[in-house]
């Protein structure tokens, strides 16, 4: 047991789970300014930590708060979990929606520091009383219902799963058992120190430095969304989530279906979100004060898909029943299994064994993926060992650039291309085209990777830009930041993640997409050509990238761009 | 590749002139590729370049405003650095405000625009940046140049009822007001309806959208339009400009089976939602100056507790004449004007229009846009006439 937490300023919550203690040590002031929080805070961390494999226990996960975590911003609640990437090594960094972001952040704590091992399967939990490690008993191994259950109280959690128990590469986590928490394997990290739930409960929110400018920033945050037809429209997240995606892949033709064979799927009309909506009459849920609630949960409890999981259930797998997707998905949130990355498994399988997947054989298949524990092979759909979200890269030219060279893996949002080449914000740009998407990459990673840093919704980023978190970072703080400023944190944070991967042997081959996008073309049609995504387009906008990014042809830091990012190194020795 | 960014560039720069907010050949583009490229040489070359390095972005425009919008501009940013607060509705929700730089640096312009998508250098003009492509710079431009208007007469009626015009105010106005282009009078025939087939339909919308931008109802980049053809609603995207409008319209079954209007006008639930209360099928939205200016105009303004939120908290029944003025904000907030246009503009079986607050515009038409079209212009002529009027001035030329 640690001494009680003080509201703030922040502090960094050490836990070694092989001493069974955890500790607590102020934030260095002046690493809070390079790194506020979240997302830049975790790299910072993880790189100034030895090189170690994921499994190892001197290997450190982060769980940090946006530095803004604690405030009610709308989306503005998120944390980052970050570790080594099971599959690639180098660096997993994920958003982790929901309730747990600001409840560290109402803790006063930047960080969660999470090393060593423990001899079973625990939970960290903490409370306004300090920090505590609660055995789970066989919770882990009975489903991620039943260790959410097994830990106090909360207002945000997060739970593994028996995929992780098992050490399945699909592993995922899920926050508060609504969100899911990806790429597969993301869990792995956190499973092999045995620790298979953090779950807070909050204090009070922290006071601004100017609480009038605050709601200012706030109102201004919530006025844009309200205008974001993608989020609060009529069709847009707000009322089904993204699964409302599904729709405008299939009209755009850019619907992975058949192992990403083809890009249409002659029955996507009937995995129209509002029809299976008016079946099931869902609530929506969502992170806390969440103005447009992307989670949808049926009157029997169960958690309607995302959209990822909604077409990889379906299209991805030539399957059209959109009850049978809602039933796997149940099977995967139990489990603990990434939905998306099943099912590019199962995809990949029925291809190789050249007869599709029969609706009947769906769930027994993911029963059997989570029994094949960790010797199922990773998705060869996948980049960095992460499945392709659904999204087909021949549709999207800046969002194929973005999932190639994410130091993560492949995330549809990390970019911020989908904004521009499907959903015309903050202006449409042509998605067949390489043209200046170097640049888009660029700036749209520096902008997520900023809000990321703060606690945004990666959403969000479709309405709120960096003048408004910089319009909310002032106000908390009481000491101007300018959208620039924040934008140039976000380049940092992914240099740093991208020093990392580099660090761990990652190079340009890493940061590419299977071969059969640039050699097979997609589903053409209805007046829109689908060619295959040209290699030497791809290969010259990848470079131009890697220049941006200060990177050297190969994708790794240049001496010079490593030079101007040196004085982030962490201070900490832990 | 050089030269198609220099392409790029003249295009960016002609769209600027041709939208009427600079005159032919005043406007400067730099957009980065590889390389950086003017559309033409400027004087201002290296301080472009300065700031496209600066910022990191792929595209500066720099924009000196034709005029009445030079004059505006010119005062508001003498008279309100370090910034210009827009009053209308849509400037505030996307640009905040207009940071007025202090001298023509590249480091006081780029401290500007690292906050801001756009700011005003007095004697030179608007300077807006794109991350992506000059398209948001030329959206950045064409709003400023809106916000500076509106704000400039809206703030003059205000301050001439409150007896506090002074000599520079007073000469400005009268600058500004001589360079007015005139209001729109003839409206041109547009395609006769009831449209029965999508090809038609989809055409008849492109016309009456150009036809409105051209009778300066809207810049290009605001405004929206939809048809209703049985239970189909074909409805501009969101972000597509009124005057180029095919292709970017999404066809949206109204009895929301499908997700098809993901990408739709921000305003597609208030056009959705006057389809459920009104039979007539064509809906025409535009951002006219002085009926968003009117709108704004309040005789109880000084002593009203919601003086400041008059565009979501209005409380009075309002009119511009016999055009109804409702509050309410962008899109589908719980403020939003889904929720206070449509009764309105539906109530007695059919109003011609309405003006949202502190806005725009939404008129409709039976089976065709010749009555929403005619309805808008009528709605600005009155309100131009009314603006005028309200100043005791009988005509705009004196
Ligand atoms: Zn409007
Ligand atoms: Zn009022």
């Amino acid at each position: 047991m640690t001494p009680p937490m003080e509201h703030a300023p922040s502090h960094i919550l050490f836990c070694d789970l092989s001493a069974g203690a955890c500790r607590r040590e102020p934030l260095d002031p002046g690493l809070a300014r390079q790194a506020p929080g979240g997302r830049a805070l975790a790299a910072v961390f993880l790189a100034a930590r030895p090189r170690a494999a994921w499994d190892a226990p001197e290997a450190a996960v982060v769980l940090a708060p946006g530095a803004l975590a604690g405030f009610d911003l709308p989306g503005g609640s998120f944390a980052v979990l970050a570790g080594t990437n099971p599959h690639a090594g180098g660096i997993v960094s994920v958003a982790v929606p929901g309730g747990l972001g600001r409840a560290l952040a109402r803790l006063g704590l930047a960080a969660v520091v999470v090393v060593g091992r423990a001899e079973a399967p625990m939970a960290v939990f903490l409370d306004a009383d300090g920090a505590r490690l609660m055995p789970l008993g066989p919770a882990a191994g009975q489903g991620t219902a039943a260790v959410l259950a097994a830990v106090p109280a909360h207002d945000g959690a997060l739970a593994a799963g028996p995929a992780a128990l098992a050490g399945s590469p699909l592993a995922g986590l899920w926050a508060d058992g609504l969100h899911p928490v990806g790429p597969g394997g993301v869990a792995l990290p956190l499973a092999a120190k045995n620790c298979f739930a953090v779950a807070a409960r909050a204090m009070a929110a922290p006071a601004p430095a100017d609480p009038a400018a605050l709601a200012g920033a706030k109102a201004a945050m919530e006025r844009l969304i309200a205008a974001a037809p993608a989020l609060a429209g009529p069709c847009g997240f707000g009322h089904y989530g993204t699964a409302a995606l599904l729709d405008l892949t299939a009209g755009r033709r850019m619907l992975p279906t058949r192992h990403f064979r083809e890009t249409a799927f002659e029955a996507a009309g009937r995995l129209s979100a509002p029809g299976l909506f008016a079946r099931l009459s869902p609530r929506a849920a969502g992170c806390p004060g969440c103005p447009t609630p992307c989670r949808h949960v049926a009157a029997d409890g169960g958690v309607l898909p995302d959209g990822d999981a909604w077409s990889h259930l379906t299209a991805l797998l030539g399957l059209a029943d959109p009850e049978l997707a809602v039933a796997a998905y149940a099977v995967c949130r139990q489990a603990g299994l990434f939905a998306p990355g099943a099912a590019v498994v199962l995809a990949g399988r029925a291809e190789a064994a050249g007869r599709e997947l029969v609706p009947d054989a769906l769930l027994p298949a993911l029963a059997d993926l989570v029994a094949e524990g960790a010797e199922l092979a990773p998705p060869a759909m996948a980049v960095k060992g992460a499945a392709l979200p659904a999204f087909d890269p021949r549709g999207a030219y800046g969002l194929a650039l973005s999932l190639a060279v994410g130091p993560s893996g492949p995330d549809a949002w990390g970019g911020l291309c989908l904004a521009h080449e499907l959903l015309r914000k903050p202006v449409a740009t042509d998605r067949f085209s390489f043209a200046g998407k170097a640049r888009a990459v660029y700036l749209g990673e520096n902008a997520a990777a900023a809000a990321a840093s703060l606690g945004g919704c990666p959403l969000y980023g479709l309405a709120v830009g960096l003048e408004e978190w910089a319009l909310a970072l002032s106000a908390a703080r009481g000491e101007g930041v300018s959208a620039a400023a924040l934008a140039g944190l976000g380049a940092r944070a992914v240099f740093v993640e991208r020093a990392i991967n580099a660090r761990a042997g990652l190079r340009a081959a890493d940061d590419d997409l299977p071969a059969r996008f640039f050699a097979e073309p997609g589903s053409s049609g209805e007046g829109i050509a689908v060619p295959p995504l040209p290699r030497e387009d791809f290969l010259a906008a990848r470079a131009a990238y890697y220049r941006l990014r200060g990177l050297d042809p190969d994708g790794r830091p240049t001496v010079e761009a490593a030079a101007e990012a040196a004085a982030l190194e962490s201070p900490w020795p832990i | 590749m050089a030269d198609l960014t220099a392409a790029l560039a003249r295009r960016f720069a002609e769209k600027l002139a041709a939208a009427g907010l600079t005159d032919p050949g005043a406007a400067v583009a730099a957009c980065l590729d590889d390389r950086l490229a003017f559309s033409r040489p400027s004087p201002h070359e290296e301080f472009l370049a300065g700031l496209v390095d600066r910022l990191g972005v792929g595209c500066v425009l720099l924009a000196p405003p034709a005029q009445p919008h030079r004059i505006i501009l010119e005062f508001l940013a003498g008279r309100e650095a370090p910034a210009i607060r827009p009053r209308d509705c849509e400037t505030r929700t996307f640009f905040h405000d207009i940071p007025v730089i202090a001298e023509p640096t590249v480091e006081a312009a780029a401290a500007a625009l690292s906050r801001r998508k756009g700011a005003y250098l007095p004697g030179v003009g608007i300077l807006a940046h794109g991350a992506l492509s000059p398209e948001q710079a030329f959206v950045t431009v064409s709003s400023v140049a809106f916000a500076g208007f509106v704000k400039f007469f809206a703030d003059f009626l205000a301050a001439s009822r409150a007896g506090t015009v002074d000599a520079a105010y007073a000469a400005a106005f009268a600058d500004a007001c001589r360079t007015l282009p005139p209001p729109p009078t003839v409206v041109p025939p547009l395609a006769r309806g009831p449209f029965s087939d999508h090809e038609t339909m989809l055409a008849a919308m492109a016309e009456a959208g150009r036809a409105t931008v051209e009778l300066g109802l809207v810049d290009s980049v605001f405004g929206n339009i939809s048809y209703n053809l049985d239970g189909v609603l074909a409805i501009s995207q969101t972000g597509a400009a009124l005057d180029e409008l095919p292709g970017a319209m999404d066809l949206v079954p109204l009895d929301g089976s499908s997700c098809a209007g993901l990408t739709a006008s921000s305003e597609l639930a208030a056009h959705a939602a006057l389809a459920a209360l009104d039979g007539r099928q064509a809906i025409l939205h535009g951002h006219p100056r002085f009926a968003v200016i009117m709108s704004m105009d309040c005789e109880d303004l000084a002593s009203c507790p919601q003086r400041e939120r008059c565009h979501v908290d209005c409380a009075r029944e309002r009119y511009a004449g016999e055009t109804p003025i409702v509050p309410g904000e962008v899109g589908c907030g719980p403020r939003g004007l889904v929720h206070t246009m449509p009764p309105a503009l539906a109530a007695g079986g059919g109003r011609p229009g309405v003006i949202v607050c502190g806005h725009g515009v939404f008129t409709m038409g039976g089976q065709d846009f010749g009555e929403a079209l005619a309805a808008l212009c009528a709605i600005e002529t009155s309100c131009r006439a009314r603006y005028f009027a309200a100043l005791g001035i009988p005509t705009e030329t004196s």
